[in-house]
Formats: structure tokens, sequence, C-alpha cells
């Protein structure tokens, strides 16, 4: 299926669609008999993170992700897919319940950011992702993320350490939003656009880095492209005997990126 | 090696605008009360404010000198340069400019010491190198240590202060957080001890990394360390915040540091720590 080009600018749009599929239409869509489960078990629950187990084909499977809604109502229940310490700590408590079960775990990545705000601070947001990437890079089960939208900087690197990163054909993935690089930047956040150009952040140019594995097509649907690449994705992942080299592997992935010159090392 | 790397920086501090440190001044007017004092005492008094007690940030060679035992620190992996992967304007002459008026070739100085008489491997984040925020040459060097320290079953302590991950490396900026945790995950599977102590300011990536995942979490007192930054918060919240917060006391308080630290007892409280983790493991444990 050939790609259709599109801008950054035309991404950035597409992105915040309310036509394109959320966490509730993959759950619904893509795994089967879907049980979502609740709670961090320390403090709260967290509704912009959706977590539970299913059914991928006849693989049960571990899913947390991002929650965005299509309604203002539903997006200001899931606090625009901004979570707070408590969703990712619930998102790890149900990664390491999917170690213990030896099921994969199936990441999906939208969000802004995590949330910048007083509880979030006060719980200890900056630990609370910290304590994601930790464990994800450890975690003995193989790790499937997609980024499927908007990958909003720690806020969506905490559930995006995973033996295979994938990013849809459209979605972008930024260390910080184009509008306040802009606005550090040039202080003028209305040159968004410009920002995200330079910036580097659509899945061709990760791609292109080295940082994500794959680029999943949007066309003709995103949700069958989606079930078909993770059946093939976690064959192949499954298919891998020795844990201790997945795990191997999956630190090498992330320990390789990095530009820089040596010049004379000790 | 070690003399020219002190050689060189304590030169190029001389030349240093607006630098923390008062050597080249005679009078030293502190940035919290105003009140001024010669320079020498500001230094004797680790360049903490005898009127208002105010914490002045160190560039990493005080700190250095500060933490390791006399001439016992040698640095490691300082060959490596900062290159500008997504071609940002301004960002190579910016690095070039401040390898030259800091004398350190990045954000983060690393190496082996002893403290209190223990081998140490030791970082320094230095913010006075673009506000210490983590592009490639940071996280691999971080990374690099916590390697070493697992190779040779060290310990590692690490200041840390950053804005963060750094905006002109982009995604390659991003993905350090993950780098460097999968090595602080490596070097804490092998049961070795790491020791991290926030100082003024520590936020955003790095907080969100490595820094949150010490066994034992020091802080200096008045530090700034959260995840967001102030003002972005109070622009989400429309309202202005109250001075405790993110300091090292809200941190301690909150749960998320295990002790606030002076700067005069530093160095004494990492060598009590490192000395109460000498014991070898038994066999079969």
């Amino acid at each position: 299926m050939a790609e259709t080009v599109r801008t950054v600018q035309e991404k950035l749009q597409m992105i915040h669609s309310t036509s394109r599929p959320t966490i509730d239409d993959y759950t619904a869509t893509v795994f089967d008999s879907f049980i979502e489960l609740h709670g961090d078990r320390a403090y709260g629950e967290d509704a912009a993170i959706c977590a539970g187990i299913g059914m991928l084909g006849s693989q049960p499977v571990t899913v947390i992700g991002h929650r965005k809604g299509k309604t203002t109502e539903n997006n200001i229940a899931a606090n625009f897919g901004m979570p707070h310490p408590e969703g990712y700590r619930k998102a790890l408590r149900l990664a390491k319940q999917a170690e213990k079960f030896h099921r994969p775990v199936i990441c999906f990545v939208d969000t802004p950011g995590a949330f910048c705000g007083i509880g979030a601070e006060e719980r200890g947001q900056g630990e609370a992702i910290a304590r994601c990437l930790y464990e994800f890079i450890a975690l003995r089960t193989p790790v499937v993320s997609i980024v499927t939208g908007e990958g909003g900087s720690g806020g969506a690197l905490a559930l995006a350490v995973a033996d295979r990163v994938l990013m849809l054909e459209n979605a972008l993935y930024s260390v910080i939003s184009p509008r306040g690089c802009a606005s550090i930047l040039w202080k003028d956040a209305s040159r968004e656009i410009e920002a995200a150009e330079r910036l580097k952040i659509t899945a061709q140019d990760l791609y292109g880095f080295g940082m994500v594995e794959g680029i999943i097509p949007e066309t003709p649907s995103i949700l069958k492209n989606v079930k078909k690449t993770l059946v093939t994705v976690l064959q192949e992942l499954c298919a891998e005997e020795d844990m201790d080299a997945l795990l191997a592997k999956r630190y090498e992935k992330f320990r390789k990126i990095g530009v820089f010159q040596e010049i004379n090392q000790i | 090696m070690l003399i020219d790397l002190f050689q060189k920086t304590r030169d190029s501090s001389m030349r240093m605008k607006g630098g923390e440190e008062p050597d080249a001044k005679p009078l030293k007017v502190c940035k919290g009360c105003g009140a001024a004092f010669k320079a020498r005492n500001f230094g004797r008094n680790l360049y903490v404010c005898p009127v208002c007690g105010r914490y002045s940030r160190l560039l990493a060679r005080t700190r250095i000198r500060f933490t390791a035992d006399p001439d016992s620190f040698q640095e490691l992996f300082g060959g490596l340069k900062t290159l500008n992967p997504l071609e940002f304007d301004g960002y190579t002459e910016k690095v070039r400019d401040l390898v030259g008026k800091t004398g350190i070739n990045e954000a983060v100085v690393t190496g082996i010491c002893t403290i209190g008489g223990i081998q140490t491997c030791l970082g320094v984040m230095d913010s006075h190198f673009m506000m210490a925020s983590m592009g490639s040459v940071v996280g691999e060097k971080l990374t690099c240590l916590f390697e070493y320290a697992t190779r040779h079953r060290l310990p590692v302590v690490l200041f840390t202060c950053s804005g963060g991950a750094r905006m002109q490396e982009g995604m390659f900026s991003l993905l350090q957080m993950a780098k460097v945790s999968g090595a602080v995950r490596r070097h804490s599977d092998a049961g070795l001890l790491y020791i991290t102590v926030l100082t003024d300011p520590t936020t955003g990536g790095v907080t969100a990394s490595f820094a949150s995942l010490g066994d034992i979490i020091l802080a200096e007192p008045h530090a700034t360390v959260g995840f967001a930054g102030r003002r972005v918060i109070e622009g989400t919240i429309g309202e202005q915040l109250p001075d405790e917060f993110q300091t090292a006391g809200f941190l301690r308080d909150h749960g998320f540091c295990d002790k606030i630290v002076p700067r005069n007892q530093m160095k004494q409280v990492l060598t009590q720590l490192l000395q109460l983790h000498q014991q070898k493991p038994r066999k079969g444990r």
C-alpha cells in the first residue's frame, strides 16, 4: 500500500482528530474478551491510563495505553490522556503481573505528556516515570509499544521501552511539544509548525534514526493493520526462547542511541 | 592529566561571566539577600551565604573538590564531543562556546575517585553548561559510568542537576533517559550501591529517570526538584504556587528523598553510607 506523504502540519492535525482510533477502539477491536483492570493499589485509579487483559488471537496479552476521549466529556474524564503518577504505577503493576503470568505486554502510546500539576508533583511524577523505564527495560516478558497518535516526551517514553517500538504512519513522537519548543526557542508558540519540522518527530524521521523498528500504514484500516502487525511481531518475539537474550537485545537497542564523536576515549 | 584538568578549568573560570565561583572577584554579593562579603570567605563557607544560608550552584570541579579525597579524582569518558544531529541553528556554536568557557566537554563530569578512602564512581552534573540538560553525550557518559561501575563492582555517587532532556537533540535526548535507566538497572541487579544527590535544580527528564532511581536519595537544602517546571504548572492551574513547592523539603515530606544533607556534612554522610555498604555479600545469597 503506497503511503500518502503528509506534511508535519497535516500530521499534527490528524493526531488530534476525533475520528482517530483511541485505546478504547483498540481494546474493543484488536483484542477479544478484553477486561479492563483498575487502580495502582497504593493511591488510586487514573482514567488517563487504560489497562487490562485480553486475547490477541490465541495469545493472552496485557494491554496498557494512554486514554483519550472522542468527546469533551470523555476527554475531561481521561484528563486528555495526561496521566498522574498513579496511572504509571497502575501500568507498572499490570506489567509486573504480565511478567508473572508470562503474558506479553502491548502498549499504546498517545499522550501530550505526563500531567503537570500539584498532585502529580506531590505524588512523584518523576519517580513514577523513572520506575517505568527501570522496570520495562528488564521486564521478563516480550513488550511491544505502538505510538498511535502523539508521543509526548517522558510521559510517552514511560510506555515505550519495548522490544519493538512501532509507530503509525502519521504518529509523532517528540522530546518536547512543538508548541513548547517554539515558545522556549523563539518566545513565540505560534511557530509550532516550524518547531515540529526542526525537531524531526515523524515516524519516518524516527525510523531513519533507528529509534523505531517499524511503521504501520494507516490505510485502508488502522485497526486491521495494527492487529495484523501485532500478531506477526508477537510471533517473532515469542519464538525467542531465551528471555536473557531478548533482554540483552532490548538493552542494546536503547544503549546504542546517541550521536557524538569520540576524540580520545580513556 | 589530572592536574591538567583542574588547571584548565581554574583558568577558564576566571573568564567565566556570571559564574557562581567568586575567586575572580574580591567581593561577592549574595544573590539571595544582597549581603556582600569577601569572596575568599564565601569559598571557605562552601559557597553558602553566611548571612541568609543561600546555596550557590557549584561548578563540577568545585563539587568534585568538596567530595572526592584530595588528588584521588581521575576523569573517565571525557573524550566525547557533542554533535548536532538535527542541525539545530546555533547549537554547535553554543556548545563550542560553553566548552571554552567552562573547560568541561559537556554538562556532566564522570570519573573514579575515593570518598573517605572508598573507591567510588562519581558523576557531577554542571548547571553552567546549558543548564545541565541531557543530550547524547551526557547520556553516554552516565551510561559508561554505570557500566564501568558494574564491571568493577563499584558504588556510584551522582550529583544531579538539570533542566531536563536537551531540546536541540530532539528524540536522541529523550531516549537517553531509557538508556541511562537501563544501565542503572544492570548496576542495581549486580547488587551495587547507587546514591543520588539532588542539587539545585533537578527537573524534567533527569528527575523522570536516573535522578529518581538511587538506592539512597539525598538532597541539598533548598534545592528545587521536580518533574514539570514551576511556571508550566502555574500556567496549567492558573494560580501561584507556594514557595515550598518542589523544594528538597517538599520532596522529603512527600516521601521522595531519604535525607536532606547540608553541604558541610555531605562528604561525611556519603562516607558513612559508603562504609555501611562495604560488607561483601555472603555466599549463596
